[in-house]
C-alpha cells in the first residue's frame, strides 16, 4: 500500500523538489482526485454555453461524470450524470438540450432540471409501501455540493465545506475581471467551440508548463523563427504583417533572458499570474476604434487602467489555465495518472468590434487548436516528461532555479524578484499547495 | 462534365496526395493559387473558414510557417519517425465550369504513424480548382474529417 512504500506523502514534497512517484503513482493519483479536484472549485463552464432552460454540456470533475444544466428556474445546477435508479448514465452526450426534464433511457425515470425526482413510471402501483418515491432524496440525481460563479464562469465543488469561491479563487479572480472588463459591455460570451486535446502526461505536468517563463525560447524556437522569418516577408511586400504573426514570433524574439523581465506572482491554494505583455496593444486603426468604444462605455481613467493590466497567465490550480488578454482559456481534465484532457474555449468580449475578436480567434486556431503551431512540440516535452518519471534513474524533480530569492508578501504571497521572471517560483508554489492539499485527508 | 474532367481531377487528386506523403511541403504549397486556403472546418455547418474557429484554415503565409517549423532542426515533435498514407477515391466532379474550374468531392483514407503508434483520419475533401495556363491549382481544399470533432490524442502537426 502507499503509506508502507511512501511512510509520508508530505515527504514527497520539499521546498525546491518534489519526489517523481508524485507524477507516476496511480495510488498518488486516486488520493489527489479525492483530496483535491473532488474537493475544492472545479471550473465547470461559462454561463452562457447553457443560454436555455434544458441546455446541458457534460464535465468531468476529478473521476466524477457531471452535468452543467440550465434549469426552468434560469439557475445553473451541477449533477452527477447518474440515474439513482440503477445508475445509468443519464445524458450520453457531450451536449444538447434535455428538454422540459430528464428522462433515464433505461426505466424512464424522470428528473426536474435541478435533479429533483419527478416522476416513475406506474410509481403508485410498483412502489406503493417501499422506501422509494419523492420524498426520498436518494431517488433523486445528486447535486454537487456546491456551485457558484464568477462574472459568468461557473465553478463546482463536491465537499460540502471549505473556502467559498471568491476565497479559494482570491487575487486570480483577475482572470475573470481582466477579461470581462476588456468588454465594453462588462461581460464576455462564449464561442461555442471546444478544442479537446489528449496529453499522454500527468495534469501537473501540463500546469507547471504554464507559467514556466523559460520553455518558450528553447520549446518553441521553430515556430518562432517559421513566423518571424514569414512575417519580415509579408512586412516587405505589404508593410505590416498581421499581429498573429507575432504573437508566435514572439517565441524566439524574445530570447531567454528577455523572458526574466516578466515576473510571477504566486498564490495560496496554488494559483499564479504570470505577467508580461506580448504587444497586445498596438496602435493600429482597430485598436484605436476599440479604445474609443472601451472609453464611451468606461470613461478615459477606467479605461486606461483597464486597458493597463499586464497579464500573460492564469493558473487557477488545480485545473484551469486562463489568457485573459486573449480571452481563452484551456481546461484540465485528469484521465489517470498519465493521460490528461484539456478543454479549450474562447470567448467574445461583448461589445467589442469584430477585429478584437479576430485577434483572439487567431491566437485560439494557431495556438490552441487540435492542428497547433506551439503545442505540438509542448506536448512531445511532456510525454518524454512522464517517460523518464518512470525511469529509476532519479527520484526527485527540481524546482530550484532562483530558489531562496523568493520574496514573501502580506497574506501568503509570494513574489519573484526584478529580472527573475524565469524563476521556478510558480512550480514551487504549485507543490507547496499541494502538500497542503493532500496532508488535509479525512 | 466529361470523362478527361474526371481524368483530370483523380490526377490532380492523388497528386496533391502524394505530395504530402512524400512530404514535398514547398511542391503541395505550390499547388495552392496565391489567395488559395487550406481549410479544415471545426463545425462540419460552417460555410466559410473566414472568422469562425477552425482546426486548420490557413492561406499560403501561415502553410509557409508551417512547412518552415517542421523543416527546422528544433521541432522536436518532428523528431521521432513520422509518416503518413493517404488514399483518395469516390471521385465526384460536382461542377465543370466553361472556363475550366472545378468543383470535386472525394473521399480520403490517411495512416499515420508516429514513434510506435498508428492514427487514422477519414473524410471528405471537397476541392475548389482553378484551371491555369500551367494546370489546376487550388482555390480551396476543405477537408471534413469525419473524427474532426472528436477529441485528438496528440494533435495534427500537418495538413491532413
Amino acid at each position: 500500500m502507499l503509506q508502507e512504500r511512501i511512510p509520508d506523502l508530505a515527504q514527497c514534497v520539499e521546498p525546491d523538489r518534489v519526489r517523481k512517484e508524485v507524477y507516476t503513482d496511480p495510488q498518488i493519483f486516486d488520493l489527489e482526485m479525492e483530496r483535491i479536484h473532488e474537493r475544492y472549485w472545479i471550473y465547470c463552464g461559462h454561463e452562457s454555453q447553457v443560454p436555455k432552460a434544458g441546455d446541458y454540456y457534460s464535465v468531468q470533475i476529478g473521476r466524477q461524470p457531471m452535468l452543467l444544466v440550465r434549469g426552468k428556474d434560469k439557475l445553473v445546477h451541477v449533477l452527477y450524470n447518474r440515474c439513482p435508479h440503477r445508475g445509468n448514465m443519464m445524458c450520453g452526450d457531450r451536449h444538447g438540450n434535455t428538454g422540459e426534464f430528464f428522462r433515464c433511457s433505461y426505466h424512464a425515470w424522470t428528473f426536474q432540471h435541478d435533479g429533483k425526482l419527478r416522476s416513475i413510471p406506474m410509481m403508485e402501483s410498483g412502489y406503493a409501501g417501499t422506501r422509494y418515491g419523492k420524498d426520498n432524496p436518494d431517488c433523486s440525481m445528486k447535486q454537487a455540493a456546491r456551485v457558484e460563479s464568477y462574472r459568468g464562469f461557473v465553478f463546482a465543488s463536491l465537499a460540502q465545506d471549505g473556502p467559498t469561491l471568491k476565497e479559494f479563487l482570491g487575487e486570480s479572480r483577475i482572470a475573470f475581471d481582466d477579461m470581462c472588463d476588456r468588454a465594453p459591455a462588462g461581460e464576455v460570451e462564449v464561442v461555442p467551440n471546444c478544442f479537446r486535446v489528449i496529453q499522454h502526461s500527468n495534469w501537473k505536468i501540463f500546469l507547471e508548463n504554464q507559467l514556466d517563463a523559460l520553455h518558450p525560447s528553447v520549446v518553441h524556437q521553430s515556430t518562432g523563427r517559421a513566423s518571424h522569418e514569414v512575417e519580415k516577408d509579408i512586412a516587405k511586400k505589404t508593410g505590416k504583417a498581421p499581429l498573429s504573426y507575432h504573437m508566435l514570433s514572439a517565441f524566439a524574439t524574445v530570447t531567454i533572458d528577455k523572458w526574466d523581465d516578466f515576473q510571477t506572482l504566486n498564490y495560496p491554494y496554488g494559483h499564479c499570474i504570470l505577467t508580461g505583455y506580448m504587444g497586445l496593444r498596438p496602435r493600429d486603426p482597430d485598436t484605436l476604434a476599440y479604445e474609443k468604444v472601451m472609453t464611451k462605455a468606461y470613461g478615459k481613467k477606467r479605461t486606461e487602467e483597464i486597458l493597463g493590466v499586464n497579464i500573460h497567465h492564469v493558473l487557477i490550480y488545480p485545473g484551469l489555465s486562463v489568457q485573459s488578454p486573449l480571452q481563452q482559456l484551456r481546461a484540465v481534465r485528469p484521465l489517470g495518472v498519465d493521460k490528461t484532457l484539456t478543454e479549450i474555449w474562447h470567448f467574445r468580449l461583448k461589445g467589442a468590434p469584430e477585429p478584437i475578436y479576430r485577434r483572439s480567434l487567431a491566437y485560439y486556431n494557431l495556438v490552441n487548436s487540435p492542428a497547433t503551431l506551439i503545442n505540438a512540440d509542448d506536448l512531445e516535452n511532456f510525454w518524454k516528461c512522464q517517460q523518464g518519471l518512470a525511469s529509476d534513474g532519479g527520484d526527485w524533480v527540481s524546482f530550484g532555479r532562483h530558489f531562496g530569492r523568493d520574496i514573501e508578501k502580506p497574506g501568503g504571497m509570494v513574489e519573484t524578484g526584478p529580472n527573475m521572471g524565469t524563476s521556478e517560483a510558480p512550480m514551487r508554489n504549485q507543490m507547496k499547495a499541494w502538500a497542503q492539499y493532500m496532508g488535509n485527508g479525512r | 462534365m466529361s470523362a478527361k474532367h474526371q481524368h483530370d481531377a483523380e490526377q490532380f487528386l492523388y497528386r496533391q496526395a502524394d505530395l504530402l506523403d512524400s512530404k514535398k511541403w514547398l511542391d503541395w504549397i505550390d499547388l495552392f493559387t496565391p489567395d488559395g486556403v487550406y481549410w479544415m472546418p471545426a463545425d462540419p455547418a460552417h460555410k466559410h473558414w473566414d472568422g469562425v474557429p477552425a482546426i486548420f484554415a490557413e492561406d499560403k503565409n501561415l502553410m509557409t510557417v508551417r512547412m518552415k517549423r517542421v523543416l527546422h532542426p528544433d521541432a522536436w515533435s518532428q523528431r521521432p519517425l513520422w509518416g503518413t498514407n493517404h488514399v483518395v477515391s469516390n471521385v465526384v466532379v460536382d461542377k465543370a465550369a466553361k472556363n475550366g474550374d472545378l468543383v470535386v468531392r472525394s473521399r480520403f483514407h490517411m495512416m499515420e504513424l508516429r514513434r510506435d503508434d498508428v492514427r487514422h483520419f477519414a473524410g471528405q475533401y471537397t476541392h475548389h480548382l482553378k484551371k491555369t495556363k500551367s494546370g489546376y491549382h487550388i482555390k480551396l481544399q476543405r477537408v471534413d474529417m469525419t473524427n474532426a470533432q472528436a477529441a485528438y490524442d496528440y494533435v495534427l502537426q500537418v495538413w491532413v
